[in-house]
């Protein structure tokens, strides 16, 4: 069971002089049950490459496999294959359009061809997964606050319970308190479901934070791919495509340039207070 | 798919076309418009494609650029030519079943199909060569006579260049949104024309939503910039003609003079 | 001088339900004291619904108080005739970058407040060219918006602005929707605009590294300002910005922690360099 592409390249308006290609040669392996992150600039092909992901894009060059499957097969079921690789875009509230919140969750589980009453059961299950308050349940999408619009398109999703959830900047254009949570609630919903998530985010510390492997792409390439340490220890190759590592990452680095022998390859901020207070103690 | 439409867009050149003011220009392709409808045989049409290639020429707009523009309407175009195909009446050349083709429809549809691709090209060569503040100056200027009759001339000009800066950011959100309903399962592809006009309603309300909110975005924001009517505004690029504006008024009078002798004169 | 002095300033507004029958009033801004002198750079902190937008459109004249008063530039904004110099001296750029271009054209955008003034179309043509430069945007004078990514639309709009040669910029979260790349972009133009021409800013945001550099910060919770000081007191004060739910720093909140776990280091550090040093001697 995952989720593997080969040599997945992507063109735009090809044959023309204009041609840009925006996946080189992608290929990545994605276990069951990973929790990913995928950072880079805009541009870098981060969104072109999920999009291959549901198969909203399809591969110039190249072949997708979900489940063993190719997804390129003529009789494959595209449409299957993207209530199963669920996807959050930018912006998810902009895509709400029933009369109510409740009806809105039930979209995606109606177009899966459940009837009503099962439909019903998975848009509750969905929205208390999000935490949505109850009572909003029968508003109308487009009166409730940002964050609260958020979590019910996020429930839209959730509700044909995908096996993968690939969330594109989930917390982009909210509030401090509005981030935290729902990075809350997807980490929950990982720990609980143990479902394969992958994330696309701008915030280094919030991929430190979360989750356990990272995908760093640059000009259409993968650049780097591993774990959370792997990756933010080549701080310098980062720095090269213009990326940075958290905080509390280059702080380390700078302990250990003036002579303190600290472990560098720490990217939290416990896993920092814990190293500094290990060293004062041996200093003490 | 989307991104592909270009009517509406400005594209960026040097070019003789691109500096005549644009009151020449909305003249001209007023009078092209009516001369696409006078023409009615061949050799007015063929002369009508000359000077569309000339002028097309002189624009340095790529041809392949422009037709791009077209592949949006192509569905509009058949379904055009197919109703004057099938629905004039006249002496049938071909039957199928039910239906016939008659001779008067088959010049019909050629006739229709034409005149709505010269009069794509031609418009979209105004927009392309005119950025969408001069075509509003060159309106308002125009239309400055109607304000006498209460027409607020100032503001339909100034709704006219908004609407087509937020084409293409509309276009790339159209396509956003169907993506986001299509992850959700929503199929924009099959079944039967009912099944097909129920599935835009979530592309629909959505893309309504965002305009609406675009819209009083954008008029706070003019608010803010101090906007408050075309009382006391002064012009950035302010409209004045030079010896080649008066030049070109003499050519699209000639050319229309042209076509109409053609129309009278030669029958084919 | 102050530029903008506000004193006890409310906004109220009615909720209406369906029928459009008033339901109840909601306050927005509930009886705010703000004091911002020429040349400063100040930040507004706050949630979403905290009232920090309500206040930005009240100093642009886009909004009158309820209750309360607030001067702009010496001038009463509750006063119709004073609506357009107060829009003038207080330009403001908001949010969304592409809903505040309203030209194709980058150039004709930012002669578009110059125009509404009515200044002379040579001067216009000056004001554009200046204000794309100190920007950083002439080079792209000629191009279309849609081309340009957000924090090159942002500077756009910023010209704009100051097109308009006004004396106070206020900023409504004006990185919210760009990437880091475009927000250091905005926040390095917004700094030397307030340097290099003494403008004074005003930058309502919800990123607390954005606000390090500020002259002044003010927290705003529930239409009131909860919080006030220079950027090293608010940072200081690391468990009342997590009872109101604002990110702080992770090197400020790495050196709270340690504090609290024994460790003898000041509060309020702002930057990797500062709390190396304090290290070092601790």
């Amino acid at each position: 069971m995952s989720l593997i592409l080969d040599n997945v390249t992507y063109k735009y308006s090809t044959n023309t002089a204009y041609e840009i290609t925006a996946l080189d040669g992608v290929s990545l392996k994605i276990e069951d049950g990973e929790f990913i992150g995928i950072i880079g600039h805009t541009g870098s092909g981060k969104s072109t490459l999920i999009q291959h992901m549901n198969g909203l894009l399809k591969a110039t060059s190249g072949t997708i496999y979900y489940n063993g499957q190719d997804i390129y097969d003529k009789d494959y079921d595209l449409k299957d294959l993207r209530t199963q690789v669920g996807m959050v875009f930018q912006y998810p509230e902009h895509q709400l359009f029933e009369t109510t919140v409740f009806e809105d969750v039930k979209f995606g589980p109606k177009n899966q061809g459940l009837d009503d009453k099962e439909a019903t059961l998975r848009a509750y299950e969905a929205l208390q997964a999000v935490h949505f308050p109850e009572d909003a349940y029968d508003q109308s999408p487009f009166e409730l606050s940002g964050g609260q619009k958020r979590r019910a398109a996020i429930a839209g999703v959730l509700a044909m319970k995908p096996a993968v959830l690939i969330l594109d900047e989930p917390t982009a254009g909210l509030d401090p308190k509005g981030r935290g949570e729902i990075l809350h609630l997807i980490k929950n919903m990982h720990e609980k479901k143990g479902n394969t998530i992958i994330l696309v985010s701008h915030s280094m510390e919030d991929v430190a934070n979360y989750v356990d492997r990272i995908i760093v792409m640059n000009d259409a390439k993968v650049y780097m791919d591993g774990s959370v340490k792997e990756v933010f220890s080549r701080i310098d190759e980062l720095e090269a495509i213009q990326l940075a590592v958290p905080e509390v990452t280059y702080l380390m680095r700078e302990l250990k340039r003036m002579g303190y022998n600290v472990n560098e390859s720490v990217t939290t901020v416990e896993e920092a207070k814990r190293e500094i207070l290990r060293l004062k103690g041996k200093l003490a | 798919m989307f991104r592909e439409i270009t009517i509406g867009q400005y594209y960026p050149a040097e070019s003789r076309i691109h500096r005549l003011d644009p009151r020449v220009k909305l003249f001209g392709t007023f009078i092209y418009l009516i001369s696409i409808f006078v023409a009615n045989g061949i050799v007015g049409f063929a002369f009508l494609t000359l000077m569309l290639a000339i002028v097309i020429k002189l624009s340095k707009v790529p041809f392949s650029y422009m037709v791009k523009g077209l592949s949006g309407i192509v569905v509009l175009l058949i379904v055009a030519g197919i109703f004057n195909l099938f629905m004039t009446p006249g002496q049938a050349i071909l039957t199928l079943g039910p239906v016939s083709i008659s001779d008067v429809g088959l010049k019909n549809a050629a006739l229709m199909t034409g005149r709505m691709v010269f009069l794509i090209i031609g418009t979209s060569i105004m927009t392309l060569t005119t950025t969408p503040n001069q075509l509003t100056d060159g309106l308002e200027t125009s239309l400055k006579p109607l304000t006498l009759v209460n027409v607020p001339v100032h503001e339909i000009a100034l709704m006219m260049s908004i609407a087509l800066r937020f084409i293409p950011i509309l276009v790339e959100e159209t396509d956003k949104i169907m993506k986001a309903q299509m992850a959700r399962g929503a199929d924009f592809e099959t079944g039967g024309l009912i099944k097909k006009a129920k599935a835009m309603v979530p592309l629909l309300v959505p893309l309504f939503v965002s305009a609406f909110r675009r819209a009083s975005d954008l008029a706070l924001a003019m608010e803010a910039r101090c906007y408050s009517g075309g009382e006391g505004r002064t012009k950035m690029k302010p409209l004045h003609y030079e010896a080649w504006d008066k030049r070109a008024y003499v050519f699209i009078l000639l050319y229309m003079a042209a076509m109409i002798c053609i129309r009278v004169f030669v029958w084919i | 001088m102050n530029i903008i002095e506000a004193k006890d300033l409310v906004h109220e507004f009615f909720r209406r339900d369906e029928e459009g029958n008033i339901e109840g009033i909601s306050v927005a801004l509930d009886k705010v004291d703000l004091n911002v002198k020429e040349g400063q750079f100040i930040s507004i902190l706050g949630h979403n619904g905290s009232g920090k937008s309500t206040l930005a459109k009240h100093i642009n004249a886009l909004l009158t108080p309820s209750d309360g008063t607030i001067y702009v530039d010496g001038k009463d904004t509750s006063k119709p005739e004073n609506e357009l110099p107060i829009r003038q001296s207080a330009g403001m750029v908001f949010q969304n970058p592409d809903n505040q271009i309203i030209a194709s054209i980058v150039e004709e955008d930012v002669g578009f407040g110059p125009e509404n003034i009515g200044i002379p179309t040579d001067e216009i043509w000056e004001r554009v060219e200046r204000s794309l430069k100190s920007v950083g945007m002439w080079k792209y004078h000629a191009h279309s918006p849609n081309k340009l990514s957000g924090g090159q639309k942002q500077r756009v709009a910023i010209a704009g602005v100051m097109a308009m040669e006004p004396k106070c910029i206020i900023m409504d979260e004006p990185t919210a929707m760009l990437d880091p790349q475009g927000r250091k972009e905005v926040i390095k133009v917004a700094h030397e605009l307030n340097k290099k021409k003494g403008v004074t800013v005003i930058l309502i945001t919800h990123y607390m590294e954005e606000v390090i550099d500020s002259d002044y910060v003010y927290v705003m919770e529930k239409g009131k300002i909860v919080m006030e000081g220079t950027p090293r007191e608010i940072f200081s004060r690391v468990d009342d910005l997590k009872h109101y739910r604002m990110e702080v720093p992770q090197v400020t909140y790495l050196a709270h922690e340690l504090k609290k776990n024994g460790l003898d280091l000041p509060e309020g550090i702002l930057t990797r360099e500062e709390f190396l040093d304090v290290l070092n001697i601790g």
